[in-house]
């Protein structure tokens, strides 16, 4: 056989072989792209749940009521006493002005309904405009409160009237007097600054996000203080200074091991260590954010681990060369360049952390706590554990605000995942 | 495997030729020493682990000459010249015995500590390696560490000289501000030597400094070479037989770890006195 011969031999079997290899190809990349679609449609099912579940608790139902700020029931004209101005009885003004709106209503038990559409945090609203401004008092004046949670449903259509009326939160007499207040503009849907500025509470119209947020900062705060500079040290220290022997070996085994542990564990430690031995308080963000950090360090010792090894070592032999020592070659030439990689693993690690739930609620951050958290040191929620206890309660208002709070979450997640990507961008160089 | 053969072989007829010359510790043919030394080694040995890199080589620098190491890939031309200012101290596994002086010091015995050895030894690497700085940056940076300048204008001087002397200054003096590894691959070979220059080191250590540059830049580097031999003591390794002829006065050649034969550079090329340094420079193997 001579060469022309087994060249066209070759050229036969090439080509007999080339639409199957082709073919091959084509199913690979159908796989691929079947795959991001098949997430992408799972991450846009979740959004649109969310969303379409929790955009509603942005809103919240307002009612106007015509208040005569009685001074028989506050205090005489005149008196600006804040502590007599705020032992008065607001609450009674509400229904002054509600008995007058709906003066059929004379059945004890209907006007203690009747009184169940304006939320009991209306009185704390009147509360605070007399004491801003005691001169209301003997005036009168035009005031929108805060509606019940369960006319707020109503009124976004949460509520099927379908339904019998003794499965229904409103009942047939309520939604005759909503309908009169509607009738008379009094209802009006606004946005719901409470979510945004108050602490939790058993009432759904009445908390917020707040506190759970303020929480979560502080809790942040302390992890990030601690994890940074001691992932950091750990990661320079075993990548640039231990000796290479069993020992660093175990301790890198060990790191590694660390990452996978469930974080309930760390939870689990975080009580026995910080609370049980060194005596810190229970369900502050202190014990919160130390429990956050040993399960972040990991994360941060491996990638910043990683980014130190990606320095190039003609970097590190350039400064050691004109005479720089190890100390200096690592904080004037393989930290900066070092140091954005490291940043986004600490931020991808602070995600992680803002996100978790399970160590927090070892440590009894998972309390019901209604004050908006000043310090470290103040018992608080954080937003996970948030969205956790209200998805945990029965009433319908506190369904769509947990949505609203994953939501605000997410956003939290977002922004900082794309700080993380940015820092990486902005940071990167080239050699 | 035929290379060690020919290396034991070389090595037999090499100790008569030793013994007859009396002029060369075993092993090595040739003048090993020079009379006015600035650096001496006597039997060194490396060893990377239980592996040993470098047998009983035994080499003087001589004072503003530049010496040339050649041998085949692996031969420990390298390995020898990092020995020079320490920089095989950050492998790990890599463990020197014998004596390096540089002036009278031993620079392994805690004579002299290497932060200021390596400032009194500079090094040049293969591949350029400025720094993610400025043009500035990347000359200042030595002084500035060791404390040299005592103002900036003092600082403005060094940087400036030490461009001039590494023949860059008319080229980047407009741009001193911008990165030092946006210049092209020769400017930034010639940054890193003005770089080593700036510390006002003795001598210059330069691994194989043009194997990453074209032609044209190699030139420029060979005649700087040649230039700051007015001042500075070079040892350079080399995988360019031609560029050991013509920028030094000393050639060293090494094989598998030994050092085979050191002399005048015009003499190891015209007449090698040892049969592997013979076959090397003809071309029979490397």
């Amino acid at each position: 056989m001579n060469n022309q011969q087994q060249h066209q031999k070759t050229m036969e079997r090439v080509q007999q072989g080339l639409e199957r290899r082709y073919r091959k190809e084509r199913h690979f990349r159908w796989l691929g792209l079947s795959a991001i679609i098949l997430g992408l449609v799972f991450v846009s099912f979740l959004f649109i749940t969310i969303i379409s579940n929790g955009y509603t608790a942005f809103q919240q139902t307002y009612v106007k009521l015509d208040v005569f700020y009685d001074p028989e029931k506050i205090a005489p004209i005149g008196e600006t006493d804040p502590e007599v101005l705020s032992r008065a009885n607001y609450g009674g003004l509400i229904k002054a002005s509600m008995r007058q709106m709906f003066p059929e209503v004379t059945n004890r038990r209907e006007k203690k309904v009747l009184y169940g559409l304006i939320s009991t945090g209306a009185s704390y609203e009147l509360r605070n405009e007399v004491m801003s401004n005691p001169a209301l008092i003997g005036t009168k004046a035009e005031v929108w409160v805060v509606a019940d949670d369960d006319v707020d449903m109503l009124i976004k259509g949460h509520i099927d009237l379908r339904l019998p009326e003794s499965d229904r939160r409103i009942k047939d007499n309520q939604l005759a007097w909503i309908h009169d207040l509607q009738e008379q503009e009094r209802i009006e849907k606004r946005f719901n600054t409470t979510f945004f500025s108050a602490g939790d509470s058993r009432e759904p119209e009445l908390s917020g996000i707040k506190g759970a947020v303020a929480g979560s900062f502080f809790t942040l705060l302390i992890c990030l203080a601690i994890a940074f500079p001691v992932g950091v040290a750990a990661a320079v220290y075993l990548e640039e200074f231990a000796p290479k022997n069993r020992w660093t070996d175990l301790i890198e085994v060990n790191i590694n091991n660390l990452a996978a542990v469930p974080s309930i564990v760390f939870g689990l430690l975080g009580l026995a260590v910080f609370i049980n031995f060194f005596g810190l308080p229970r369900s502050v963000p202190l014990v919160g954010g130390l429990v956050l950090a040993l399960m972040t360090l990991p994360t941060i010792i491996i990638a910043s681990r990683a980014a130190l090894k990606s320095v190039p070592p003609s970097i590190r032999e350039a400064a050691l060369g004109i005479g720089a020592s190890p100390m200096q070659t690592i904080t004037h030439h393989v930290l900066p360049l070092a140091l954005p990689g490291m940043l986004t693993g600490t931020i991808i690690g602070m995600a992680q952390a803002l996100g978790e739930t399970a160590p927090l609620l070892m440590i009894g951050m998972v309390a019901f706590i209604v004050d908006i958290p000043g310090s470290v040191m103040d018992p608080s929620a954080v937003l996970p554990v948030q969205i956790y206890l209200w998805a945990d309660s029965p009433e319908r208002a506190f369904v769509e605000r947990t949505s609203a709070a994953i939501m605000v979450l997410l956003a939290f997640l977002i922004s900082m995942n794309l700080l993380a990507v940015w820092l990486r961008k902005k940071f990167e160089r080239r050699w | 495997m035929n290379d060690t053969s020919a290396a034991k072989t070389g090595l037999e007829t090499d100790t008569e030729a030793a013994v007859k010359q009396n002029q060369s510790a075993e092993g090595t043919v040739g003048e090993i020493y020079v009379d006015d030394p600035r650096m001496t080694c006597r039997n060194v040995d490396v060893y990377y682990g239980e592996k040993q890199a470098i047998f009983d080589v035994s080499l003087d620098v001589g004072k503003n000459q530049v010496i040339s190491m050649i041998g085949p890939s692996g031969c420990g031309k390298s390995t020898f010249l990092r020995c020079l200012n320490r920089m095989n101290d950050t492998i790990d596994i890599c463990r020197v015995t014998g004596q390096i002086k540089m002036d009278g010091q031993d620079i392994y015995d805690g004579g002299l500590d290497v932060v200021p050895l390596r400032a009194s030894v500079g090094m040049v690497f293969q591949k350029p390696n400025p720094f993610p700085k400025s043009i500035y940056d990347n000359i200042a940076y030595g002084p500035r560490i060791h404390g040299l300048s005592d103002d900036k204008q003092h600082l403005d001087s060094i940087v400036e000289t030490s461009l001039q002397k590494a023949g860059l200054w008319a080229e980047v003096k407009d741009r001193l501000d911008q990165p030092g590894t946006g210049l092209s691959g020769g400017q930034q070979q010639r940054l890193c030597i003005a770089r080593a220059i700036a510390v006002s080191p003795e001598v210059i250590l330069m691994d194989e400094p043009c194997s990453a540059l074209d032609p044209i830049a190699t030139a420029k580097i060979e005649e700087l070479i040649d230039e700051l031999r007015e001042n500075f003591t070079i040892a350079i390794v080399t995988h360019s037989m031609q560029q050991a002829a013509r920028v030094s006065q000393r050639t060293a050649y090494f094989h598998l770890g030994k050092l085979i034969e050191v002399g005048e550079t015009d003499q190891i090329f015209t007449s090698p006195r040892h049969k592997l340094t013979e076959d090397y420079i003809t071309g029979r193997f490397g």
